[in-house]
């Protein structure tokens, strides 16, 4: 069973951008505190994404002629696990890289890839998508808010919700419904690209627990859209959509969220020196599981690579990863406060509060862990 | 795909049924299986082509392994492929006895339990950093069922064989133990899927309840990652590193009472029963996860191994496992 997912290796051409990339991300993570660089994902910092757009570090999987190079998944793999692993910030440009640009790729016309393409990979342009609404959270396909057809071409009207960097995006990728109401549940549903430049756009952060404003609120009052907003085939959003979260859900992202809490933990266990059989336990549970993590998501690209769209897979990989990383923060803090004698370090204690109390939306970005294990069931064949 | 995989697993289907591994596992005689086995030549498959073996790399044994493990081979057949390896490596030891050779690690007049020590002829024993092949001499565990058995070396005696692999039998045992209960938890993931589909309760298959769905999407996910632990421990060849083989072991003991506790609460009361196929593959799961070292056993020393290490995580799995 899932007898495609199997041990595969990154390929020597791919690991050899490693030096290059870990460079750079260490201009960005090397003087940052820990709690910081465990922002990683929140740390939106655009002249860093754009001096990754000028290495030639984004849009590694689009042609040449679109500013790409051509590169497979596993260049972005490396790339990927380099930012992560240091904890360099990717926010500003983490989703026109990851899902944007292949969407457009895959489902754009010409004009539509000319024009967006060579920004991504520049990292001049950043999006979000617009999935979630008040009434559509897991079930995705009761979204409501509506792109009506006018005689120049759509006129949108609603809400969106829980949209990461809506603050700081060009451009957000909507899935709207486009004919029928949601009872038509899959059907009716298109993709728009909305310039959320344009009158009748309002967007209201949301401030988080942690005390960061990386996701919002969204509406669109009238939002006059050309004809070219939109994206694929009308009616086909529900299938772009699930094609768009194979490369969502697989990457390394889903295993590393909390690795510079992982880091910065072991390098406290080497500073006070502590190496009891415990202790030891701990880490290697921990390093085991990152390991074979890391081999599933390689398995997992590799899929990809090979031009599949991974999706049970990459379900099962994410599962398996946010737990994993929604762990760690509690072993780390019951192991750091079974040991109240010994110092830690402010940025240490601090990583580790952020980490625990984000670690809930591990499981609920890209999927809950609900859906995604009712994928795997009905990969298995049950339903 | 492994083009021995498919005929040894043919050959597994037609040799090892479920009524064969009862049999045996009932005090019943093993020479027809294990003749047929050594007939088809696998026993060899890991030992060096200029020793007169096969030659196949460790990456490519590690899915016969699995394939063992899927049948619940009541016979130590990875154990003796390896131990023939390690023979034929060996410049002063004997040829390779004819028979079914389990491994051991064991101090002197220290008791162990040896996995398949019941149905072996011999035992491929490390004591003191040295190996020695000595004739299978135990008594029964006691445990219905159970294919292991108690052994005691006052001495090591039997034949000389020469010193360890580096890192030791254990380490070698471990990706074996690994791989089998990947191929056992692909069996009961499987099975218990098919069940689900079957089983109607309220009137509906109980794989349409989304309770249980969520407990096989889970029993998948620790299936898959077995399966992945097994091919990171063969992956590099023998002797294993000690990142690969306790990597390999701590995940696969780890998620082995967890896949046999899913696969049972799926079934009910049938998979409890001894005529049902379940216990054949959850009893092995247990075994195996306390065979060659515990989930806790090597997360130690795995853990002992990264803290002595300045790299960060990420590096080390890498670099370390490869």
């Amino acid at each position: 069973m899932f007898d495609t997912l199997s041990l595969a290796s990154l390929p020597p051409a791919d690991e050899a951008i490693r030096p290059a990339i870990r460079a750079l991300a260490a201009t960005a993570a090397s003087a940052a505190d820990t709690d910081e660089r465990a922002r990683s994902w929140q740390g939106y910092d655009p002249a860093f994404s754009r001096r990754l757009g000028e290495a030639g570090f984004l849009g590694l999987t689009l042609p040449k002629r679109y500013g790409g190079h051509e590169r497979g998944p596993f260049a972005r793999f490396v790339v990927v696990e380099e930012l992560l692993g240091l904890g360099a910030p990717v926010a500003a440009h983490w989703i026109a890289d990851r899902q944007s640009a292949p969407l457009i790729l895959n489902f754009g016309n010409e004009a539509q890839r000319q024009s967006y393409l060579p920004r991504i990979a520049r990292g001049e342009i950043f999006f979000c998508i617009g999935m979630s609404e008040p009434g559509s959270g897991s079930d995705l396909a009761s979204v409501r808010t509506r792109a009506d057809r006018t005689e120049t071409g759509w006129r949108v009207n609603g809400q969106k919700i829980w949209t990461s960097g809506a603050p700081h995006c060009d451009y957000m990728i909507a899935l709207l419904r486009t004919s029928g109401g949601p009872d038509d549940r899959h059907a009716g549903l298109s993709q728009l690209i909305i310039d959320l430049k344009v009158p009748g756009v309002t967007i209201r952060p949301i401030r988080d627990l942690a005390g960061d404003e990386h996701f919002a609120e969204v509406f669109f009052e009238d939002v006059d859209l050309p004809a070219d907003a939109l994206i694929g085939e009308e009616g086909e959003g529900w299938k772009q959509v699930t094609a768009e979260l194979a490369f969502e859900r697989s990457g390394p992202e889903r295993i590393y969220s909390s690795v510079v809490l992982l880091d910065a933990w072991i390098a406290h266990l080497r500073g006070v020196g502590r190496d009891d059989a415990a202790t030891r336990a701990l880490v290697g549970d921990a390093t085991a599981r990152l390991g074979v993590l890391r081999a599933m998501s390689i398995a997992c690209t590799a899929r990809l690579a090979a031009g599949e769209s991974p999706v049970t897979e990459a379900s099962l990989v994410k599962d398996l990863g946010t737990a994993f990383e929604q762990q760690l923060p509690v072993l780390i803090g019951d192991d750091l406060a079974s040991h109240p004698d010994e110092a830690v370090a402010a940025d240490l204690y601090r990583a580790l509060l952020y980490v625990t109390h984000v670690a809930p939306s591990f499981s609920l970005r890209g999927g809950t862990r609900e859906i995604l294990r009712g994928i795997i069931a009905r990969g298995m064949g049950l339903r | 795909m492994n083009e021995f995989l498919e005929p040894f697993e043919r050959m597994l289907e037609a040799l090892s049924p479920p009524a064969t591994v009862r049999a045996i596992e009932a005090g019943g005689s093993a020479a027809a299986l294990w003749d047929g086995i050594a007939e088809s030549g696998f026993l060899d498959a890991l030992v060096p082509e200029d020793c007169g073996g096969a030659g196949l790399p460790l990456s490519e044994i590690g899915p016969l392994w699995q394939a063992l493990g899927r049948h619940a081979v009541p016979l130590p057949v990875g154990e003796t492929m390896l131990a023939r390896t390690l023979l034929a490596a060996a410049p002063a030891a004997p040829a390779a006895p004819a028979g079914p050779i389990a491994l051991a690690v064991a101090d002197p007049g220290t008791a162990i339990v040896v996995p398949f020590g019941g149905v072996a002829h011999h035992v491929l024993l490390e004591s003191g950093s040295q190996l020695y092949l000595v004739e299978a001499d135990g008594e029964p565990t006691g445990v219905p069922g159970s294919l292991a058995a108690r052994m005691r070396w006052d001495a090591p005696g039997g034949v000389s064989v020469g010193a360890a692999p580096p890192g030791g039998l254990r380490a070698v045992a471990a990706i074996l133990r690994a791989a089998l209960i990947a191929g056992a938890a692909d069996r009961l993931t499987t099975m218990t899927a098919a069940y689900a589909n079957e089983r109607v309760q309220f009137g509906k298959p109980i794989g349409k309840q989304q309770a249980l769905q969520q407990q096989m999407a889970v029993m998948a996910e620790d299936m898959v990652a077995c399966r992945i632990a097994a091919q990171l421990g063969c992956a590099g060849g023998l002797p294993p590193s000690l990142a690969a083989a306790a990597t390999a072991k701590s995940i696969t003991s780890t998620a082995a009472p967890r896949l046999a506790a899913t696969a049972h609460a799926i079934h009910g009361a049938i998979g409890i029963s001894a005529e049902y196929d379940l216990q054949l593959y959850t009893r092995r799961l247990h075994e195996w996860r306390l065979a060659d070292g515990s989930e806790t056993y090597w997360n130690r020393l795995l853990g002992a191994a990264r803290l002595g290490d300045a790299r960060g995580s990420v590096d080390y799995v890498r670099e370390m496992l490869a």
